[in-house]
Parts: structure tokens; C-alpha cells; sequence
């Protein structure tokens, strides 16, 4: 380990994250009474120990800490405030367990990692439990009272089981089930009734199985739901462990459980017997999918079960076609020919496949790169006799060797298996690799296993881009140009995702100039509103040709700017104006007349009070409306319309007095009804003085008076 | 689950069936209906006037019915920020459980078919400058792009048109790593703006499909059809059970008689029809000559098949005669002998005798708009004297009222003064062969049998672009409206054509503003000749005719009761 601390592991608080993650140390917290005066120092580490990042504490009393599935740090303070740390120590936000927990304290705390993300359990000074099963999307919930619970309980745990997370607690010789609603006892079968009381408990990293520890020293393992025993071991050392956790791999068989004194490591599992290490100083154990980790100060070391692949080619004498494999390549070095015995017994028992599919899959559990390259040298070797052997599985094996390797190397120090990379996935690896700022170790991953550009190189170079823009040392040119620079056209790059997180930053300026490589105009508009450039915004919201988004703007342009200024806006940009004329049209009648007048449109002016003449509940309004609109068609130069409407007047007026006269709707009948309907019943006089007021051509007077003397009126006919 | 649909058509019976729908209802303003489902989905156009009634709905609906109800909304075509700004102002926004979007964009009508089914767009792009369906359509071009490659050639004409490719182009650089690598289906994409060909939809259609949707209106390729002529005949009734519903038919090229007929100029439609009749009726015969067993099964198993095609044939015999009836009317007769006389510009400058006549027997305004708006097309604009007789006849006749649709229809330029005191249209009409003395109906040799003489202008260009293009028309081009121009997409190399000998170039016709069932059958007319050697797909914002078109440029003016 690179670290060199002074302290011991047991007067600090240790955290260290599951898939070969960073280690976080509190020291000096043990001290704080003693010399209150010296503040405890928060570290976080690389799993090879190499300093990320150092800060003295000055937040309140930490109880726990823990790390998120993301990789971020998590300070439970006693108080039941959760600070978010990142991997460097900048702090993210913090979030609150809630009044009970404040007011009772925070005794003890776990975090834990579900399919629903990171979770809290608190266990508060009034013995109540508190969960918040996913810290992203904080939902409380105060589990049920356990009755009669006097005392904190000697242990507890979380577990997680048809997607509900239940908390496990004993109490004595009694072990309780705490789910939403209910609190109920429960035993586990098979348990030896003079066991005695639980002292301490295990969950296997999957939530399979439970390992639970008594005063007698006696270890009960089974499953996690209580309803199968596993096998049982009697260790005989009374004291609790520091540590008890699980070590097995998926899918295997062979489980144990492994656990920790001061100077001790024990391995129990399905034997009466079990093995023994010697602790030369304080360990922690960290828990993983296949196996443990076992961190100290001055080293790190992994402890997991010998996968079969492996066992089969390096046990002593092993006969394995695998095992043959090897030694018929080294003998073919070797230009002995023995080779070819070796070969022959495989192929005679035509277990050459297999034989080469087995040095692959042991290559992949090998952590020293000279032997992982004799296996893999054992199976090309191999390869050459079989026909038809698929290459895919060889070169996928050298690639993720490869990857593994560089990540291992204790300048980036992530020790990740190989079983654990397949299940973290190269894309997670990726995520944390861009979480530490190795940006060119993660693109030359990329690169090397050709991943699409969106997903890999771009996506990374975008992190880049907005890590960059936080130095604070460079001019807003050059950071600007030295992220062009390097992102040019590269597909997939938001510069907006860029600009914004520099906005954030408190430089707009440095935003703006982002903004301008951005290809995609919609995307500058909501950065562009808010960092209040409305009119930039309004340009690049019409350029993009999205209507959609130059209401939003106009919209909001309306809201910020005064009335006056907000029209001669859309003055310059006659799209945004044509827009909101709908939006007026449809919304804000009135308003549509000022535009009308603010470019004295008077046609249009003329248009508006005629339609809104139709809406009046009175003749004389119509009328008014009506004679505002005579006025603005002259203003218009559109004789015509002036005089049409006009007449409309006129017909109006008229249609009132026959109305009254004759005792007979009229009103708004067309001119050629209303003479029909004169004729039809026989005001001839009338229907002539229209015909002469309103110069009805000949042609159809003679038409109407004609239909109107035989009675039936071309009117009635069309309708 | 219950959903609620509004204006535009999309089909949801698959949806129905697999998420258990339980009822649809159109959307209107007040209470909800009462259904007893848990989830409503509101399925919208994102259109200010609808967020209104959601709002509405969701505000009346019943806070202490248990369970509540849940409420969804899915925009069609794409999610809006103003209409969800909207919904939030009306302080409802938080109802919305789920907020989504359905991009249909085009919806299919017919195998070489496309319609957006946007009613307003031309009133929309010419009347109100407000160019959201124009965006839709671009972004619908982009999807289809993404599923048959990318168009490598583009061609257009028109305002709108360019507006569309220059979206296009730009939303193709804004996404510069989906670089598309399926083998392009379309050669060449053709954007023509409907205001380029203004005359077409206002002449009368005079195939089979475009007289059924001139007299009964197709609408989403159902037609309703007047029940007396389909009643069942069946002997001893004597038709005293007359249905009185409206028959509703559905029209595609699924049906083996009407993909036949339907783009048949209709004087050719009854040869095709009792020739058919003979067929059936032999086919029919067949059972007395069936002498074997085998004979027999044999005639069995096309019974199904021959039974659809005599109901198929009956169907369309009683449309046919349904159509006849009118176009052997003499207001037909006349009405078409005005708009031949304009197209092919006989007396299009002088007020027209049969066009004052209506008038004056007050015909439906929409017709007498539709002549009107011909004539002055035919001669690209009126005298001011003219045109304001016309106006002024319209306005004594039919109300005061429509002084502003006759507004709209000038801002259109449906209606418009002749300004430079010349008339274009001869010479386009000359140019492009527009009118054709010798038009054969029964076996066309010319796209001008869809109007019997006229050749729609736009086909004309889609025809003239494919062969010998449009360097030779570049005088007349320039007298339509509206900018011409070509953009070229690069595709990667391994992805370029290499055409075999007589294979046919499939170009996308895309009409901004709608196309009309005539125009259509003329494409698939080009598409059909033998030394075409283009196949066309049509793609459209609506399907049109004079009518509808007309009537969405209406202003609806109520007076109030006073």
C-alpha cells in the first residue's frame, strides 16, 4: 500500500467501496476528546492507497461513512445529516434522515446497495430504525417498534428480499424481523438450542445467504429468507469477531463465511474444519462479489475461492485436459517431443475444446501477467489442432485482459476481478475511470475496443469538456479554444451540456462562447433564457425552425421586457411576430390590436374590428365596430372594403326600420334576401329603393324580381 | 383505461387491443364521461385552443370520486413546451402523470401514400406565416430518412418547399454522428408548395376517386354514401325497409376492383365495370360445368374470393350510378364547360356570364368562390373591375360577412387584382402543355385525362423534373412563385447507386399545402407508363379538394343575436 499512515486502522473510520473502489479514511475522530482542538482529516484513497484527496473535517460528529454505487462518499453525521462527498472531497449536497433521527441521534448506521440504487439504515438513539432504500430519489421510512427493546441490539443488518428491504436485528437470544408494517420473531431452523445469544451477523453481497454468530462461539449459516440451514460450525472463541463477512463466488457451491479478531482471520465453511491466518496487524475486510478484500496498512490483499478452471490446471499431478494443455505448450517451447504426447492424450479422449476453453477461462482468474499469457500462449497452441475452433472467445479474453491490467496497475488501482468486470460492465468502468479524471486512459480504452463514438470517445471527451471549464486558472479564450480544440465535430457532443455546467461555473461568458459551437440551435435556447440572453436566445430559437420553442421564447420575452420594448423585439424578427399573432389571435384579442397599430396595418386593423363587429351584442355596436373599420380601410387605401362595409351600415340600419315596419326578422339577411324577402311579400316600393340605393346590377334585379313574381325565390331554393 | 382523441386521425385499434381500452371519446369541453376506468389518455394535437378543453375536463372532474382517475397526455406529433406551459398556467399541468409524445408524423394512407392529416397547414403557411407544420413535415422527412436512407437528390419549388430543405439540411448537421447506412430506397425527393400550383385543386376532379370525394368527400379513406341505392334487393319486400343510415364504405387499393377503377377517369369507369360483371358472372356459371367432385371443391374454394368481388363490383356499380346521376346533371355540364373554357383560356379576362348567373340563383358560395378563384388563376389575377364586380356581387348576395374570407382568399393569391397588367398564363399553359385538345379517356396517353383536357401543373413539374428536367422549363419556373433549387446529401460511397438497366428511379413527392386524388392519380399514371422510368411516392400535409380547401380558408363569422 502507498499510503504510509501512522495511525492504526482501528482509530479511524474506513469505508472502502465494493468493485476494487476507493478507500475513505476519517482519522483522528477517536482523538477528538482527547485534544479538541485538532480537526480529524477526511482522505479518500485508491485501492492501491494513492492520495486523491485530503481535507480536515469541519461538519459535525461522523458515525458512519460509506460509499454510493456511483462512487460517491456518504458522511453520516450523528445528527442523521448525510453529506455527499465526491471522489476528490468536493462536496455534492446533503440530505436529512429526518426529525426523529435528529432529536435521538444516530447510534449505529449502514449503508447498503439494492437494485434501487444506494440505500441508509440508521439506527436511532431511541432504538427505532430509519430507511431510505435509494438516496437519489430520499423517501423515509421509520420501521415498526420492536416491543419491549430496552437496550441497542447486539447486532443488525439489511436485507433485501422480492424487492422489499427488511431489517434483521437480535436482541439477546431472540432475532426480530422488521418489514413496513410488522415487527415479528423469527428462528432460523436447525439452530442449536444451546447456541446462546447473537453477537454478530452477515449478509452475503448478493442477499442470498446469513451467517449469524453467538457467545458461544457457534456459527449458524444459511439462507437469507430463514427457511434453510446451510451447515453450521462451532469455532469455539467466544468473543465477537470485529468482522464477520461472506466470501463465495456466483454460482459456486463452496461458501464461507470469513471472519476477523485482532490478530486472526478465520475461513469457515461446509467442514468441520477451517483454516486459519494470522493477522500481523488491523485489517478490514471489505466485502465483494467474489470474494474479500483484506485491507491493512501496509498491505492489500484478495481472498477468494480458487475457481474450478484454475484448480483443474494447477493442482499438484492434475490430469485435466487443461493442465495437459500447458504442459504440451511448454514442452513445444521447450522443442521437446513431449508435446506431442501431451497433445495426443488430450485429443485422444477429444477433449482438445475443452482443454483450450479451459486455459482461456483460468487466464481470465490470473492476476500476474506472465501467467495469464502462458495460459493464453497453452490455448492458441491448442487452437491450431481443433478445425473450426471460434476465435471470438480468445481475442474477447485478450482484450478484457488487457483493459484489466491497466486498470490494475497501481497508478490507477482498480483491482477488479475478472468476474467482477463482466458485472460492473465495461460502460460502469468507463463512468468511474471519467470519475477519477483519467480521461486518456478511459478514451484509449475506448479506442482500443472500438466502442461507438457516442458511447465512448465523445461521451468522455463531453466529462472532459465540463471538468475543464472549472479551472478557474486559464483565460475564458483559451479554455474555450483548448475544448474545441480537442472536441472539434466530434458526434455526439453537446457543447450545451458544456456550457451550461460552465454557466454553473459563474462564467457565462465562457457559456457563450461554448454556445457557438454548439450545432444545434434548439439545444443553446434554454441555457441562452437563462442566462437572460432573450434576444440571442429568440434568433437561435427561430434558426432551429422549431415553432414550438420560439413561442416558449417569446413567451418568456413577453414576461421580462416591458410592453414596448417586448413589440419593437418582434418587430425585427417577423416570424416570432407572425407566432404570436396567433397566440394573440386565439388568446389575447386586444393585444393583437396593438400590433395592428404598432406598424399601422391598417387592413388588418380594418379586418379585426369587423370580426370583432360580429361579436357585439348590440346594433349599435356593430355599428361602431363597423364604422371603426370603414375608417381604417380608407386609412388602408381600400376603397372597396370601405365602401362594402359601408353599405353593410346602411343594409344594417335599413334591416332594422323594415324589421320594425313590417314586423319581421331581417336583420342580417344578405341584401339579395332582404329584396326577396321585400318582394316576396310584395313591398315592391321598398325593393326598388334598395335596388336604386344599392345599384343592384340589372341583370340580377331582373333575376330577383322575376323569381320573386313567381313566388319562388332563388334564395330559398339554394338553401 | 379510457382514451380521448381530438382533431386528426390516428388509428388505434392496435393500441386498443393490446392495453385493454375501454372506451374512446372525442374531445369536448365539460365533464368527463363517466366510465369506470382508472387511467384516461388524452391523445392531442399540441394546439392552444385543446389544452383549453383539457384543462377544462380535468378541472371538472370529480375530486371525491374514488378511485380517482389518473390522466395521461400524448401529444401527436411532438411534445410542446408552450402547451405544457399552457397547462400549468391553467394549473393543471400536475394532473399529468405521463407527459409524452407519439411522433406520427406521416401517417400511411395507401401503399405509395402519405398524408400528415394537417388540416390548417396552407392556411397556416400562407395565410398566418406560422410554419409549425412545416417543421412536422421536416421532421417527419428526417424519420423516413432514417428508415429507407437518405435521399440523395432534392429537389423543389416554392417558399415553403425551401424553407423545408433548409431544415432539413440543418437537422442532418445537427446530428452529424447518425450516419445513416441503409441503402436509400428514394432517388430523389421532390417539395413542391401548393401555392405554386394554385389552379389545380379548383378545378373539378374527374377521376372515380376524385368525383367520390368532390361529391360525397373521402375522409380518411372512408366515404359515407347516400343508403337508397345499397338497400338489399330481395324479392317480396318491395322496400319498405329502406335504411335510412348513411352507407359507409372504406376506399383503398386493397380491393383488387377499386385499385383498378379508382384513378380511371370516370367516363372509362363503366366499360371497366360491366366488363367485370361479365367476368363474375361466367365465373359464376362455372358451378353447372363442374362435373367432378374435384371439379366441384375446386369451385368451393374460390367462392369466398368470387363472392368479395361481386359485392366489390356491386358497391361500385351503385356509386357509379350514384355519380352519373349527377354528372349527367346540365349544372355539371355547365359548370365544367366554364372551367375548361378558363383553363384553356378562353374568356378569362371579362366577367363570366354563367358565374353572375349562379350568383344571382345564390348556388353554394364555395362554388362560386371556386370559379371565381379559377378564372383569376387562369389569368393570373383579374382586372380590378372584374374583381370588384365579383366582390361586390358576392358580398350583396351571400352577407356582408364574407368580406374577410374573400380577404383571405387575396392574401392567398386565390383572388388577387392583375398588378403587372400582364397575363402569365399562356404562356405556362403553352410551355408546360397544360391543356390538351386530344385527350383520350378511355386509354390515356397523357396525365390531362384526370381533368379531361387539363394536365395538373404540378405533375406536369414532377414529370418534367424526371425527364428532361428543369433547365429547359427555367422561363416558366421563374413566372411560378417562389424560389427553384437543388440540394444534393452526400451519401458514403458504399451506399451510391449503381443503376441496373431499366431500373425505375423512385422519387418522393411531397406537396406542402395538400394534394388533391386527381393529382395523385396522375403520379401513379407516370408511375405506370412503360418508358416512364420513374415510380413516384406521394407524401402530403392533407388531402385536399376545391372544396375543403376553400372552406379551410373560411372566416366563420356569427353574428350575435340581437
Amino acid at each position: 500500500m502507498e499510503w504510509g499512515l501512522r495511525e492504526e486502522l482501528r482509530d479511524c473510520l474506513v469505508a472502502a467501496a465494493p468493485y476494487g473502489g476507493p478507500i475513505a479514511l476519517l482519522r483522528n475522530c477517536a482523538r477528538r476528546e482527547k485534544s479538541p482542538g485538532a480537526r480529524p482529516l477526511l482522505d479518500t484513497f485508491s485501492a492501491s492507497g494513492l492520495l486523491l484527496a485530503s481535507i480536515p473535517w469541519k461538519s459535525g460528529q461522523v458515525v458512519q461513512l460509506g460509499w454510493t454505487a456511483s462512487e460517491d462518499l456518504l458522511c453520516i453525521q450523528e445528527d442523521g445529516t448525510v453529506l455527499i462527498y465526491n471522489l476528490f472531497c468536493e462536496f455534492k449536497r446533503h440530505f436529512s434522515m429526518g426529525n426523529e433521527v435528529l432529536q435521538n441521534h444516530v447510534l449505529e448506521a449502514k449503508v447498503f446497495h439494492t437494485e434501487y440504487g444506494t440505500g441508509v439504515a440508521i439506527l436511532t438513539g431511541a432504538h427505532r430504525f430509519s430507511l431510505a432504500t435509494n438516496i437519489d430519489d430520499l423517501k423515509l421510512r421509520r420501521m415498526p417498534e420492536v416491543p419491549g427493546l430496552q437496550k441497542p441490539p447486539s447486532c443488525w443488518a439489511v436485507l433485501s428480499q422480492d424487492r422489499v428491504t427488511i431489517v434483521l436485528l437480535a436482541v439477546g437470544q431472540d432475532l426480530y424481523l422488521l418489514d413496513n408494517t410488522s415487527c415479528s420473531v423469527v428462528t432460523p431452523p436447525g439452530m442449536s438450542p444451546s447456541a446462546g445469544a447473537y453477537l454478530q451477523m452477515a449478509v452475503s453481497f448478493n442477499y442470498r445467504c446469513l451467517a449469524l454468530f453467538t457467545d458461544t462461539g457457534y456459527i449458524w449459516m444459511g439462507l437469507a429468507t430463514l427457511k434453510e440451514k446451510l451447515c453450521e460450525f462451532n469455532s469455539s472463541i467466544r468473543s465477537p469477531p470485529k468482522q464477520m463477512v461472506w466470501c463465495m463466488r456466483p454460482r459456486s457451491r463452496q461458501r464461507a463465511v470469513v471472519m476477523a479478531w485482532d490478530r486472526q482471520l478465520m475461513v469457515v465453511g461446509n467442514s468441520t474444519e477451517c483454516i486459519q491466518f494470522v493477522l500481523d496487524e488491523d485489517s478490514y475486510l471489505v466485502p465483494e462479489l467474489d470474494g474479500v478484500r483484506i485491507l491493512s496498512r501496509t498491505s492489500h490483499e484478495f481472498l477468494h475461492e480458487i475457481p474450478e478452471a484454475s484448480q483443474e490446471i494447477f493442482k499438484i499431478a492434475s490430469m485435466a485436459p487443461g493442465a495437459l494443455l500447458l504442459e504440451a505448450q511448454k514442452e513445444y517451447e521447450k522443442e521437446s517431443q513431449k508435446a506431442d504426447e501431451y497433445l495426443r492424450e488430450i485429443k485422444d479422449q477429444k477433449l482438445l475444446p475443452e482443454a483450450v476453453s479451459q486455459c482461456i477461462e483460468a487466464a481470465g482468474y490470473e492476476h500476474e501477467p506472465e501467467t495469464q499469457k502462458s495460459l493464453l500462449r497453452a490455448a492458441s497452441f491448442g487452437k491450431c489442432f481443433i478445425d473450426k475452433f471460434p476465435p471470438e472467445s480468445f481475442v474477447r479474453m485478450c482484450q478484457d485482459l488487457r483493459v484489466l491490467n491497466a486498470i490494475r496497475d497501481y497508478q490507477i488501482g482498480i483491482p477488479l476481478t475478472f468476474t467482477q468486470y463482466k458485472r460492473l460492465t465495461i460502460e460502469v468502468l468507463l463512468d468511474r475511470l471519467v470519475l477519477r479524471r483519467l480521461y486518456p486512459l478511459a478514451i484509449r480504452i475506448c479506442e482500443y475496443l472500438r466502442l461507438s463514438e457516442i458511447q465512448g470517445v465523445s461521451r468522455i471527451l463531453a466529462h472532459w469538456a465540463c471538468y475543464k471549464v472549472q479551472q478557474k486558472d486559464k483565460s475564458d479564450e483559451e479554455v474555450a479554444y483548448a475544448i474545441n480544440q480537442k472536441l472539434g465535430d466530434t458526434p455526439g457532443i453537446s457543447y450545451s451540456e458544456i456550457a451550461a455546467r460552465a454557466y454553473d461555473c459563474g462564467r457565462p461568458e465562457l457559456a457563450i462562447k461554448l454556445l457557438e459551437y454548439e450545432p444545434r440551435s434548439g439545444e443553446q435556447v434554454p441555457l441562452l433564457l437563462k442566462m437572460k440572453r432573450s434576444k440571442l436566445a429568440l434568433s437561435k430559437a427561430i434558426e432551429s425552425g422549431d415553432t414550438d420553442l420560439v413561442y416558449t421564447v417569446v413567451l418568456h420575452l413577453k414576461n421580462e421586457l416591458n410592453r414596448g420594448t417586448f413589440f419593437m423585439t418582434l418587430q425585427n424578427q417577423p416570424v416570432a411576430l407572425s407566432l404570436y399573432r396567433q397566440f394573440c389571435k386565439h388568446q389575447e384579442r386586444e393585444t393583437l390590436k396593438d400590433l395592428y397599430n404598432q406598424d399601422d396595418n391598417h387592413q388588418e386593423l380594418g379586418n379585426f374590428h369587423v370580426h370583432s363587429s360580429y361579436s357585439e351584442k348590440r346594433i349599435e355596436g356593430r355599428v361602431g365596430a363597423l364604422q371603426n373599420a370603414v375608417d381604417e380601410y380608407y386609412k388602408a387605401k381600400n376603397e372597396f372594403a370601405a365602401k362594402a362595409t359601408e353599405d353593410q351600415i346602411k343594409l344594417l340600419r335599413l334591416q332594422r326600420h323594415l324589421q320594425e315596419d313590417f314586423d319581421k326578422p331581417y336583420l342580417d339577411l344578405s341584401l339579395h334576401d332582404t329584396v326577396s324577402t321585400l318582394i316576396l311579400d310584395g313591398h315592391h316600393k321598398k325593393a326598388e329603393q334598395l335596388y336604386r340605393d344599392f345599384k343592384i346590377p340589372d341583370k340580377r334585379w331582373v333575376r330577383e324580381g322575376s323569381s320573386g313574381c313567381t313566388g319562388v325565390p332563388a334564395s330559398r331554393g339554394a338553401q | 383505461m379510457a382514451a380521448h382523441l381530438s382533431s386528426g386521425r390516428v388509428n388505434l385499434t392496435a393500441l386498443r387491443e393490446e392495453h385493454e381500452v375501454e372506451k374512446m371519446f372525442t374531445l369536448k369541453p365539460g365533464r368527463l364521461p363517466q366510465a369506470d376506468v382508472k387511467n384516461i389518455i388524452f391523445f392531442v394535437r399540441p394546439k392552444l385552443e385543446l389544452m383549453d378543453i383539457i384543462a377544462d375536463n380535468v378541472l371538472r372532474e370529480d375530486r371525491g370520486r374514488s378511485p380517482q382517475r389518473d390522466f395521461h397526455i400524448l401529444f401527436v406529433p411532438r411534445r410542446s413546451l408552450l402547451c405544457e406551459q399552457w397547462l400549468k398556467e391553467q394549473g393543471v399541468l400536475g394532473s399529468f402523470i405521463h407527459r409524452e409524445q407519439y411522433s406520427l408524423d406521416l401517417i400511411p394512407f395507401d401503399g405509395d401514400l402519405l398524408s400528415m392529416e394537417s388540416e390548417s397547414a396552407f392556411k397556416e403557411c400562407y395565410l398566418e406565416s406560422d410554419q409549425t407544420s412545416l417543421y412536422h413535415a421536416a421532421k417527419g422527412l428526417m424519420t423516413l430518412q432514417a428508415l429507407y436512407g437518405t435521399i440523395p437528390q432534392i429537389f423543389g419549388k416554392g417558399e415553403c418547399a425551401r424553407h423545408v430543405a433548409n431544415m432539413m439540411i440543418r437537422m442532418k448537421r445537427e446530428f452529424p454522428g447518425s450516419q445513416n447506412s441503409i441503402f436509400p430506397v428514394f432517388d430523389t425527393l421532390l417539395l413542391l408548395d401548393r401555392n405554386v400550383d394554385l389552379l389545380t385543386p379548383l378545378a373539378t376532379q374527374l377521376t372515380y376517386e376524385g368525383l367520390i370525394d368532390e361529391i360525397y368527400g373521402i375522409q380518411n379513406t372512408y366515404v359515407k354514401l347516400p343508403p337508397e341505392k345499397f338497400a338489399p334487393k330481395k324479392q317480396g319486400e318491395g322496400g319498405k325497409d329502406l335504411p335510412t343510415e348513411p352507407k359507409k364504405l372504406q376506399l383503398n387499393s386493397a380491393e383488387e376492383l377499386y385499385a383498378e377503377i379508382r384513378d380511371k377517369n370516370f367516363n372509362a369507369v363503366g366499360s371497366v365495370l360491366s366488363k367485370k360483371a361479365k367476368i363474375i358472372s361466367a365465373a359464376f356459371e362455372e358451378r353447372h360445368h363442374a362435373k367432378t367432385v374435384g371439379e366441384i371443391k375446386q369451385f368451393v374454394s374460390q367462392l369466398p374470393h368470387m363472392q368479395a368481388a361481386r359485392s366489390s363490383l356491386a358497391n361500385h356499380t351503385s356509386i357509379a350510378e350514384l355519380i352519373k346521376d349527377i354528372t349527367t346533371s346540365e349544372d355539371f355540364f355547365d359548370n365544367l364547360t366554364v372551367e375548361q373554357e378558363f383553363m384553356s383560356g378562353i374568356d378569362t379576362d371579362k366577367v363570366n356570364n354563367y358565374i353572375e348567373d349562379c350568383i344571382a340563383q345564390k348556388h353554394q358560395l364555395i362554388k362560386i368562390l371556386r370559379l371565381v378563384c379559377l378564372q383569376s388563376v387562369c389569368n393570373s389575377g383579374l382586372k380590378q373591375k372584374v374583381l370588384d364586380h365579383y366582390k361586390r356581387e358576392i358580398l350583396q348576395t351571400y352577407g356582408y360577412e364574407h368580406i374577410l374570407t374573400l380577404n383571405n382568399l387575396e392574401k392567398a393569391g386565390l383572388l388577387k387584382p392583375q398588378t403587372s397588367g400582364r397575363n402569365n398564363y399562356p404562356t405556362i399553359r403553352k410551355t408546360l402543355r397544360l391543356w390538351m385538345d386530344d385527350v383520350n379517356e378511355q386509354n390515356p396517353n397523357d396525365i390531362s385525362y384526370v381533368y379531361s383536357g387539363y394536365a395538373p401543373l404540378s405533375v406536369r413539374l414532377a414529370q418534367l423534373l424526371a425527364r428532361p428536367g428543369w433547365r429547359s422549363i427555367e422561363e416558366v419556373l421563374k413566372m411560378l412563385p417562389g424560389p427553384h433549387f437543388e440540394e444534393r446529401q452526400q451519401l458514403p460511397t458504399g451506399l451510391q447507386k449503381k443503376r441496373q438497366h431499366g431500373e425505375n428511379r423512385v422519387t418522393l413527392v411531397f406537396f406542402l399545402g395538400g394534394v388533391t386524388y386527381a393529382e395523385i392519380a396522375a403520379l401513379r399514371f407516370l408511375s405506370q407508363m412503360e418508358d416512364g422510368g420513374t415510380e413516384y411516392v406521394i407524401a402530403t400535409t392533407k388531402l385536399i379538394n376545391g372544396t375543403t380547401w376553400i372552406k379551410s380558408l373560411m372566416e366563420k363569422l356569427e353574428p350575435a343575436p340581437f
